[in-house]
C-alpha cells in the first residue's frame, strides 16, 4: 500500500518537497475510519484517566463502610468495592498506572529491540549468530522468574511502585522485538535500494537508519501494539500474585475476580484502537 | 559484582562460539551431547560401559546430524549451565533466604541448616555445590521448603499432568487459531473474518484468570456440562485446557490471517488456480504450508510456555501441575525448586526453538535454499 503511494508521489510533477513519511503516515491514518475511531477512543481513555479524576475531584481511597458492594448508581457510576470505595475513581486512577506501564515498557522494548535486531540483521553472518545467541539465552530464562525475582529484589525498597515493573517487563519484551526486526532487516539488506545507497556513498549507519529502518517500521508497529496489552496483562498476572503495582487495572481485576464480580475493566478499549490499525 | 562480571563474560564467551570454525563447532556439539548423555547414563550402566556408549554416540552424532543441529547443541549446553549460574545469582540478590523465619534463628542453627541442605552463603559457592550434585550424583537436590522431599519427587508427578493438559491446550490453540485465521484470511472482510478477529481481540485482551472464571460460570454453573474445578477425570481437562488455549488461539488466528492474506497474493497461488485446482485444494495444498510459517515461529516459545503449565490456571482449577512450582519456588526462595523448574523450562524452550527452525526449513523451500 505504501509503495503504491510512493510511486504516485514520484510520478506527479515536482512542485513542492514531498511530505515526509510521518506526515504521509498521518494522512493515511486520517483516511482510515476504523483507525480514527480507535484514536478517538484512545483519546477518551487518556482524558478520562489523566484529567477527569482531577476535574471531578474523584477520590479512589476514601472508604465508606455503609456503602460496601453497591451496584452502579448515579453517584457511583461503576458501583463501590468491598471497602465502599468509588469504583469509577479507582478504575480511572488505576488506568493511569496501567497505561503508563504498558506504554513505558513498550517504548523500552521498541528502542532496545529495534537497535539490537537491526544491527544483528545488518551485519548478518557470524555477528548475527553471536548476537542472536545472547537473545536465545535470555529467552531460555523463564520470564516469570525474571519478573518475579526483579520484583522481589525491590519488594522491600519499592513495593507497589511502578519502576520495578517497567524494569522487569522491559527486560523480557525486547527479545521478540529484536528477533522480528532482525528477520526483516536480513531480507532487506541485499535489496537493490540498499545497494543504490551504497553506490552513492552512504555509510553503514546512514543506510541502516535512513534506508532500512523505515521499511521495518510496519511489523514493529504491529508488534508494539500487541505489546501494550500484553504488558498490561503481565502486570495483571503480577497483581494476581500480589506483586504488582498498587491500584492498577490488573490489581482491580484480580480483586474483582476474588469477589466473583468480574469487572471487565475498559482495557479492551485500549486493545481495540491499537489492534485496529 | 564479581558474579555479574562472570555472568557477562560467560555470556560473551558463549556468543563468541559463533566465531569458531565450522568443523570445530561440529566437534564441540557432538562432544557436549555425548558428555550430557554420559552424565545420565553412568548411573544406570556404570562408568566404563557408559563411556564406551557415549564415545560411539558422539562419533555417530558427529557423522550423522546436520551441522545446524550440532551448532545449536554446542550453544545450548553451555547456556544451560550459564542459566543455572545467572538464576542462582538473581536468587541470592533477592532479599531473604530459604531459612529466614518470622523469628530470628540462631546463627548456629542457620549454619547447620545451610550445611545440611547444601546452601552456602554466596551464589558462587552454591553454584559449585549445585553443579557437583547435578553432574556427579545426577540429582536436582532436596527441596528446601518441603521437608524430606527431593525436587525430583515434587516435579516428576507434576510432569505428566502439565504435559497432558498442555498438549491438549496446544492442540486446541493450533486447531482453533489456524482454522479461524485461515478462514478469515481467505475471505477478508467477510463475517467470518470479523467474527474471528473479534474473538481474537477478546482473547488477547482478557487475562486468563478472567477467561477461566468466565468459563467456570458459563460451562459449569449455568450449563452444568463440566465440573467446576478439580483434577482426575477426563471431564476435568477441558475447561483448564480451553483457558490455557484461548489467548494463544487468538494470537495464532491473527498470525494465520495475516500470513494467509499475504500468501494469497503470491504468483504460485495464481499458478495453482490457473491449473484449475479447486479453491479448497489451492488453500490446503499450496497456501497453508507457507501461511502458517509465522504461526510455527510463534509456537516455539508458546509451546514451552503452555507445556510448563500456568500458575493462574492451576490455582483456579486446582490442578497439581508444574506451573505452581515456578511461582512457589520463587516466592518461597526455594532455590532447588527454582533451578529445577528453570532447567526444565530452558531445556524445553531450546528444544522447541530447534524444532521450529527445522520445521520452517521443511515447510518453506525458500528457507531450505538459504540454509
Amino acid at each position: 500500500m505504501s509503495a503504491g503511494q510512493r510511486e504516485q508521489g514520484s510520478s506527479a510533477p515536482i512542485v513542492a518537497p514531498t511530505a515526509g513519511p510521518w506526515v504521509r503516515a498521518f494522512r493515511r491514518l486520517q483516511r482510515h475510519r476504523a483507525a480514527m475511531v480507535g484514536v478517538a477512543i484512545l483519546g477518551v481513555v487518556f482524558f478520562a484517566c489523566f484529567l477527569l479524576p482531577t476535574l471531578l475531584g474523584l477520590d479512589p481511597t476514601s472508604t465508606a463502610p455503609e456503602l460496601r458492594h453497591m451496584p452502579p448508581s448515579l453517584r457511583h457510576w461503576f458501583g463501590t468495592d468491598a471497602l465502599g470505595r468509588d469504583h469509577f475513581a479507582r478504575v480511572l486512577i488505576g488506568g493511569r498506572v496501567s497505561l503508563w506501564v504498558g506504554l513505558a515498557a513498550t517504548a523500552a522494548s521498541v528502542t532496545l529491540g529495534v537497535a539490537y535486531g537491526a544491527v544483528a540483521g545488518f551485519y548478518a553472518g557470524r555477528v548475527d549468530e553471536a548476537m542472536m545467541r545472547i537473545v536465545d539465552f535470555f529467552y531460555g530464562i523463564p520470564y516469570m522468574f525474571l519478573v518475579i525475582l526483579v520484583m522481589l529484589m525491590f519488594s522491600e525498597t519499592a513495593r507497589g511502585e511502578a519502576l520495578p515493573v517497567f524494569l522487569a517487563l522491559g527486560l523480557v519484551q525486547w527479545l521478540t522485538m529484536a528477533r522480528i526486526v532482525r528477520g526483516q532487516v536480513l531480507t532487506l539488506r541485499d535489496r537493490d535500494f540498499v545497494l543504490a545507497a551504497r553506490v552513492v556513498g552512504a555509510g553503514d549507519a546512514r543506510i541502516l537508519v535512513r534506508h532500512i529502518l523505515p521499511n521495518v517500521m510496519g511489523p514493529v508497529v504491529v508488534y508494539a501494539t500487541l505489546t501494550v496489552p500484553a504488558v498490561i496483562l503481565l502486570e495483571s498476572f503480577l497483581s494476581f500474585l500480589g506483586l504488582g503495582v498498587e491500584l492498577s487495572w490488573g490489581q482491580l481485576v484480580a480483586e474483582g475476580v476474588a469477589v466473583v464480580n468480574p469487572i471487565e475493566s475498559p482495557w479492551w478499549l485500549l486493545a481495540w484502537p491499537l489492534s485496529s490499525h | 559484582m564479581t558474579e555479574a562480571l562472570i555472568a557477562v563474560a560467560a555470556l560473551l564467551a558463549i556468543a563468541s562460539l559463533a566465531f569458531l570454525p565450522h568443523e570445530a563447532t561440529r566437534i564441540l556439539g557432538a562432544a557436549l551431547l555425548a558428555a550430557v548423555v554420559f552424565v545420565f547414563l553412568r548411573h544406570v550402566a556404570g562408568d566404563v560401559p557408559a563411556l564406551l556408549v557415549c564415545a560411539a554416540l558422539g562419533a555417530g552424532v558427529w557423522r550423522a546430524l546436520p551441522p545446524t543441529v550440532l551448532r545449536r547443541v554446542s550453544f545450548m549446553i553451555p547456556s544451560l549451565l550459564l542459566l543455572i549460574g545467572v538464576t542462582t545469582w538473581l536468587m541470592y540478590l533477592a532479599p531473604g533466604n530459604p531459612f529466614a523465619q518470622e523469628k530470628a534463628i540462631a546463627p548456629q542453627v542457620e549454619a547447620a541448616l545451610r550445611a545440611q541442605y547444601g546452601v552456602p552463603e554466596t551464589p558462587l559457592a552454591f553454584f559449585r555445590v549445585y553443579m557437583e550434585r547435578l553432574l556427579v550424583d545426577g540429582s536436582l537436590g532436596p527441596a528446601l521448603k518441603v521437608q524430606g522431599r527431593s525436587v525430583q519427587d515434587l516435579l516428576l508427578p507434576a510432569l505428566p499432568v502439565s504435559l497432558g493438559l498442555g498438549g491438549l491446550a496446544l492442540f486446541l490453540a493450533v486447531a482453533i487459531g489456524v482454522a479461524l485465521g485461515v478462514r478469515a484470511g481467505t475471505r477478508p472482510n467477510s463475517w467470518a473474518d470479523h467474527a474471528s478477529m473479534g474473538l481474537a481481540l477478546v482473547g488477547i485482551s482478557l487475562p486468563n484468570f478472567v477467561i477461566g472464571a468466565g468459563l467456570m460460570i458459563v460451562l459449569a454453573l449455568w450449563l452444568d456440562w463440566l465440573p467446576v474445578a478439580g483434577w482426575g477425570g477426563f471431564r476435568h481437562v477441558w475447561m483448564p485446557a480451553l483457558t490455557l488455549a484461548l489467548p494463544h488461539a487468538a494470537t495464532i488466528a491473527r498470525l494465520a490471517r495475516s500470513g494467509t492474506l499475504e500468501v494469497m497474493q503470491e504468483d504460485w497461488i495464481r499458478t495453482a488456480r490457473a491449473k484449475g485446482l479447486s479453491e479448497g485444494r489451492v488453500v490446503s495444498r499450496h497456501a497453508l504450508r507457507v501461511a502458517v510459517l509465522p504461526v510455527v515461529s510463534y509456537l516455539g516459545p508458546a509451546a514451552a510456555g503452555i507445556l510448563t503449565g500456568s500458575f493462574v490456571v492451576e490455582t483456579l482449577f486446582g490442578i497439581p501441575g508444574m506451573g505452581q512450582w515456578f511461582v512457589k519456588g520463587a516466592i518461597n526462595r526455594d532455590y532447588s525448586i527454582v533451578l529445577g523448574t528453570a532447567l526444565f523450562y530452558c531445556g524445553l524452550i531450546t528444544f522447541f526453538n530447534l524444532a521450529v527452525d527445522l520445521a520452517l526449513a521443511w515447510l518453506d523451500p525458500r528457507v531450505r535454499e538459504a540454509a
